[in-house]
């Protein structure tokens, strides 16, 4: 009889608290929606700027003139001649599709809309097929980033001439060389192939990616062999004690000390003391070692304590020594995991830029680095530099540094899924 | 339990035989202690263990039946809190003296787990891994023959012979424990220590690793440590009753299951408690 109505009350209890609970379990639901949508909200806003602004940077404007390669002018002795007037050669074809432009006023803003580098690639050209010699050609040159601006809508053409960086005149002119097909927008392939230039449609990140490919290489060759001896010491040979304590207190200390004292501590160590050069990126990626490799250390050590007890015990009992149990057993499993925090390390190193300030790596630098010791900019430094300068141009070019910048992380982040998928073992 | 038992449990002595006559007395522990940290996790425990035999050790759950088997191979070294007093003796030597390596007394002292913990590794790897370690053969054929015998010898040879490079953990869990032990013999050691071995295995694996352990007591001193009392009697020779650190009672196994000289020992094999 008890037992029963006991049943009855537990019974009612039960099912008047279930609808307060599963109200609960929506209502957290219903938060953990709102806060996955928000972070969601805030990364496709970043985005959408980002790629709106810089895609346009991956076009750049070409002109289309009639070069007249000209024995007499470029290669007088019979020979292609390097030091020949070819802005000269440039300038006339240009002024011949406007004949009644005389002034000497007008003639230099005419002149203007073509990028400076218009003489260096017809140089080029010729250069590099001498057969051209004597023959008139089409060739496509790179407008200056004023025109470049126009086309691409980014230069309002209502305001008072004073107002903007482009003339009345030099508007008519560009109309009518839309109008003659001779205005075209193509790939910008100077964005990839130049170092970084004053003039925006000259610049290129091939000098910041460099230098970022030789600092990660050097980060990588010292942090990952490094970190990993580093990580399995301490967690398959150090004795526990005090000291071991106090090392993994300092090594998750350092993971999250700011980055600009990694850089200071360069400076101060690496270039005032050890005399290493400025600016290389040497520096950066021994700068950069030290940052990664607490994390790189921690990565590890969780990656070797993963790894089952009961292998390392199978091991043992056959009589395994401690280094054939970690190398044979250990390290083969704790590999992926790794090598997911080496590349996780390294993704962090690649966004770094305030360390790489302290050393100098922030200096303007217009040559492609071919080593580790020349002087070299880095990506995000390179987008720091261009979103300093005041040029209309540098600005869709810094959302397209950026964007490559993205797509280096999602590639490496991609790579470190990848090969934990690929090399993860089960048992 | 009653207060005449709680006094018998503290008397010093074991009861029973701890030598059957006849049979040579191979590995000795005499007043083994372990402390880990403050837990004195074995008390005094002195056991033979004799060549040719299983050697059962029962008893509830945290007597210290497994951690007195890891003794006997120093498995309790990795342990940094584990403290380990007393006297063992392999042939004559004693395992814990700076002179003897607990990797060369692991090659002579095997063991197998009581979950099976094969490498991620190919059947034909984890096999070959103790000689290879070791050193124990000297070209490939040799090792093949080891690899060959010893999976023979487990039982094990006729259902993995046509896939020897398939990974060991593809194997049923009985199969994974057979090759575990075909893994433990290919080093040829002397005695085997096995820690419920069959624990995670049903009823039919258990049989066959049952089987293959009685089989391999003709060449083998093995130490086991069993939950199932009704394996024990089937299987060892000896049996040893541990309590709460102690060692109640060692005698035949006969003896001890039809006529247990100690109170505690009757109430644990009549499943009065444990």
């Amino acid at each position: 009889m008890m037992n029963s109505n006991l049943g009855q009350t537990t019974r009612h209890r039960v099912e008047a608290s279930l609808k307060r609970r599963y109200a609960k379990e929506r209502r957290f639901k219903a938060a953990g929606i709102a806060a996955t949508f928000t972070g969601l909200a805030f990364l496709a806003i970043f985005f959408v700027n980002l790629v709106s602004q810089g895609t346009s940077a991956f076009q750049q404007t070409m002109i289309s003139l009639e070069i007249n390669f000209d024995r007499t002018a470029l290669a007088p002795d019979g020979d292609v001649d390097p030091n020949a007037d070819y802005e000269a050669v440039v300038r006339d074809s240009l002024r011949s599709l406007f004949p009644d432009v005389t002034d000497r006023r007008e003639r230099r803003q005419l002149s203007s809309l073509l990028s400076v580098s218009a003489s260096y690639d017809v140089k080029d050209m010729l250069a590099a097929d001498p057969t051209l010699l004597g023959s008139t050609q089409t060739v496509w040159l790179s407008a200056s980033a004023n025109v470049d601006m126009v086309i691409k809508g980014n230069i309002n053409r209502d305001v008072p001439q004073d107002l903007r960086t482009v003339s009345d005149l030099q508007l008519l002119w560009i109309d009518e060389l839309l109008a003659a097909g001779r205005l075209e927008k193509k790939f910008n392939t100077a964005l990839f192939t130049n170092g970084d230039s004053r003039e925006p449609e000259l610049a290129g990140i091939r000098g910041a990616l460099m230098g970022t490919f030789y600092m990660l290489l050097v980060t990588i060759a010292l942090a990952f062999p490094l970190g990993v001896a580093a990580a399995i010491y301490l967690e398959e040979f150090a004795p526990r004690n005090r000291w071991s304590d106090l090392i993994e207190v300092n090594i998750n200390n350092l993971a999250a000390v700011p980055s600009i004292v990694f850089g200071l501590l360069g400076l101060a160590v690496f270039i005032n003391w050890m005399s290493l050069p400025r600016s290389a990126p040497l520096v950066g990626g021994l700068v950069l070692s030290l940052l990664t490799l607490p994390v790189i250390i921690i990565a590890s050590r969780a990656a070797i304590q993963a790894v089952p007890p009961s292998i390392k015990e199978a091991a043992f009992g056959l009589g395994a020594s401690r280094m054939q149990v970690v190398f044979h057993h250990v390290l083969p499993l704790a590999m992926p995991g790794m090598l997911t925090g080496a590349i996780i390390g390294m993704a962090r190193s690649l966004g770094e830029t305030a360390p790489l300030l302290m050393i100098g790596m922030v200096a303007f630098i217009v040559d492609v680095p071919g080593s580790v010791t020349d002087p070299a900019t880095a990506l995000p430094v390179q987008i720091y530099l261009w979103a300093d300068s005041p040029e209309r141009a540098f600005a869709e070019r810094t959302s397209a540094a950026i964007i490559v910048l993205l797509a280096f992380l999602l590639l490496m982040n991609l790579a470190a899924v990848l090969m934990r998928k690929r090399f993860e073992k089960r048992w | 339990m009653n207060g005449n038992s709680m006094d018998d449990t503290n008397s010093d002595k074991p009861v029973g035989k701890a030598v059957k006559p006849g049979h040579e007395a191979f590995m000795v522990a005499d007043n083994v202690n372990v402390w880990y940290g403050d837990n004195h996790a074995i008390q005094d425990v002195s056991i033979e263990i004799q060549k040719n035999q299983v050697l059962a050790l029962i008893g509830p759950s945290g007597c210290g039946k497994s951690t007195f088997l890891r003794c006997l191979n120093r498995m309790n070294d990795s342990i940094e809190i584990a403290k380990v007093t007393g006297l063992i003796t392999l042939d004559g030597q004693d395992i814990n003296s700076r002179d003897l390596d607990p990797v060369a007394l692991r090659a002579r002292v095997g063991m197998v787990f009581q979950k099976a913990n094969p490498f991620p590794k190919s059947i034909y790897d984890n096999v070959a891994y103790g000689p290879r370690i070791h050193g124990l053969a000297a070209n490939r054929a040799e090792l093949d023959e080891i690899v060959y015998t010893s999976l023979e010898r487990a039982g094990l040879l006729q259902e993995v012979k046509d896939r020897l490079n398939n990974p060991g953990t593809g194997l049923s869990g009985g199969q994974q424990q057979r090759l575990c032990i075909a893994r433990t013999i290919a080093v040829n050691p002397e005695v085997i220590l096995m820690d419920e071995p069959c624990s995670a295995l049903d009823p039919i694996a258990t049989a066959r690793v049952e089987d293959l352990i009685d089989e391999l007591s003709e060449n083998y001193a093995i130490v086991i440590v069993t939950h199932s009392m009704q394996q024990a009697a089937r299987m060892s020779q000896r049996t040893a009753y541990f309590h709460m650190g102690k060692l109640i009672e060692i005698d035949d196994t006969d003896k001890v299951f039809t006529n247990p000289q100690h109170k505690l020992t009757e109430d644990y094999i009549t499943g009065r408690f444990g």
